[in-house]
């Protein structure tokens, strides 16, 4: 961003003016385009997320409004803004006001450091992925003050029951991030995608057998972290009615769900940089416009795959009790990434550049598994005989 | 330790298990009907000739015999038929019937004797007004029919007598015949 914010100045249409204004304004026009594109995705995402369970459920999901009902998340976005912003009489009103936009803050910031194609990153910073996990985790700021200043027991149990899950959770997704780093020697998120190629095999998720254990570690953590189902106790709406978010009405109470659905994106985003080769694409022609339009949609289509892949696991588990919660975060995943994380040392000192036969061998590994799984929805779509419909239209 | 493995082979193969499943619901096709207006036939046409929906008066061969009237149980149909001194027929003044009062029972269908006061397969009620929700059937003091041994052969009445009459009829036979 800095060199843009030069070039501009020095030559652009930015010349004559300071050098200080210069750069705010750059980083005012950046910071409005990375906002609209996520109010997009977020919104966008809520549509796709209810057409995806109902296809899992038999339904057909919002379809009214626009095409395939496309436009219902503006419909949805325009009904809670004209719904009254309620603040509890009991409530410590400041703080209730200002929880909402201390979570939006927490996950806007770490869209600065989310590639998106080779030079097209807000600020490639050299502590990015720590930068990112440090700055999602600041929505738990947000969240608890939600429920402290709500004045109600539920919201105040969800709230706790959040900052529990995000803290517990940062344990092993920031050790599975370490595994990564170990074998990047980078923080960076660029420097992390340039270590990797753009075969499968030359991902980090098949680079050896600790990575991708590591892989499913950190998606299952950040499953954790992005409040996502089976992981959503802090909302559990049908035993703390809505958790934290209980007593918000109108734009705030959408500012929330904003959060929880712009964070699919910055899930999918960096599981996408750290194990699935980012926006590695082959160079297949000099023209270098062509190269970042498909290194974008690289990224996107491997970004969007993870945040279906979200989306369908919600449609598929049940929400887990906060004492399994707790299980399975301290009794099996940390103790996982820790020997998962020695393994992976191990292996990395006795072989420093890797080893393509060890990554093949995985990625072999990981289509036979991918065959296997759809021999399996084969076997249950012939036991069960139903009338087929591929199209996601209806 | 050996339940600790057997957990995590556990959970890896029937969350495994779970995704194949709900996997294969996305090509399955959804069991919505679409109501109202993405069906194919709408629902009034698929329903059977004697449903009861909404009542209907076919004021044309009502005889104002007021044998509905007295049937209804909750009172919601109110007729009033007077006798022309001149012409000795039945001049019908008023008939209302509040829909939002019946409870569909078809009491009044049963004993009226060409089938002219019936249920009709509409069952979209709604409205904006308690007010609204009374049929009145009588703009305008209107000769009540007369039922005659010949055959009927009014090219407007004939039609509809025997639409009554075959609405009476399937009410009289058996649904198995």
């Amino acid at each position: 961003m800095q060199g843009f914010a030069d070039s501009l100045l020095q030559g652009g249409i930015l010349t004559g003016l300071p050098t200080e204004l210069g750069y705010a304004l750059v980083v005012a026009l950046f910071a409005f385009l990375v906002l609209n594109f996520i109010m997009l995705n977020a919104g966008i995402f809520s549509w796709a997320e209810r057409r995806v369970w109902a296809r899992i459920q038999s339904r057909v999901g919002p379809n009214r409004v626009g095409p395939q009902g496309f436009l219902q998340w503006l419909a949805d976005g325009l009904k809670n803004i004209m719904k009254e912003d309620l603040v509890p009489e009991e409530a410590d009103a400041p703080l209730f006001k200002a929880a909402p936009y201390l979570a939006m803050m927490g996950f806007f910031a770490s869209f600065a450091a989310l590639p998106f194609a080779q030079g097209i990153i807000v600020a490639d910073l050299n502590v990015g992925i720590l930068y990112i996990t440090a700055a999602t985790a600041l929505v738990v700021v947000g969240i608890l003050m939600a429920g402290w200043s709500s004045n109600n027991k539920w919201a105040l149990l969800g709230g706790i029951r959040s900052a529990a899950q995000i803290i517990s959770y940062e344990i092993p997704a920031g050790l599975a991030v370490v595994t990564v780093v170990i074998y990047s020697g980078t923080l960076s998120m660029q420097g992390i995608i340039e270590q990797q190629g753009w075969e499968p095999w030359n991902w980090y998720m098949f680079a050896n057998p600790f990575l991708t254990i590591a892989f499913f570690i950190f998606f299952v953590s950040l499953l954790a972290e992005g409040n996502r189902t089976p992981f959503d106790l802090p909302e559990a709406e049908s035993e703390l009615v809505a958790g934290a978010f209980t007593e918000y009405s109108g734009l705030r109470n959408l500012l929330f769900f904003l959060v929880e659905w712009g964070n699919l994106y910055v899930i999918g985003a960096v599981c996408a940089t750290l194990f699935l080769g980012g926006w590695q694409v082959p160079q297949f022609t000099d023209n270098g416009f062509v190269i970042a339009v498909a290194q974008c949609l690289s990224f996107f289509i491997k970004t969007y795959f993870l945040v279906f892949l979200c989306m369908w696991i919600r449609g598929t588990l049940p929400r887990v009790r906060v004492d399994q919660l707790m299980t399975l975060c301290w009794k099996y995943l940390v103790p996982m990434t820790f020997v998962n994380l020695l393994c992976a040392m191990l292996y990395f000192v006795l072989f420093p550049q890797g080893s393509l036969l060890v990554s093949l061998t995985m990625f072999g590994l990981g289509v036979g598994v991918l065959l296997y799984f759809f021999r399996r929805v084969a076997f249950h779509l012939r036991r069960a005989k139903p009338e087929i419909h591929v199209s996601p239209f209806i | 330790m050996a339940g600790y493995f057997a957990n995590i082979r556990e959970s890896v193969a029937t969350i495994f298990e779970g995704m194949a499943i709900t996997a294969s619901h996305f090509v399955r096709k959804p069991f919505t009907i679409q109501y109202p207006d993405r069906i194919d036939i709408p629902i009034q046409d698929q329903l059977p000739f004697r449903y009861r929906g909404i009542l209907d008066v076919d004021l044309e061969i009502c005889t104002g015999c007021l044998a509905c009237e007295r049937a209804c149980p909750i009172d919601c149909i109110v007729i009033e038929a007077k006798k022309n001194k001149e012409t000795k027929e039945m001049v019908l003044e008023r008939f209302d019937i509040d829909i939002a009062k019946c409870m569909y029972c078809g009491l009044c269908s049963e004993p009226c004797p060409t089938g002219s006061i019936h249920h009709t397969p509409e069952f979209e009620g709604s409205d904006y007004s308690l007010e609204s929700l009374i049929r009145r059937y009588v703009k305008a003091p209107v000769s009540a029919y007369k039922v005659s041994k010949e055959p009927e052969m009014d090219p407007e009445v004939g039609p509809i007598l025997k639409r009554g009459l075959r609405y009476l009829d399937e009410f009289a036979t058996p649904e198995d015949g």
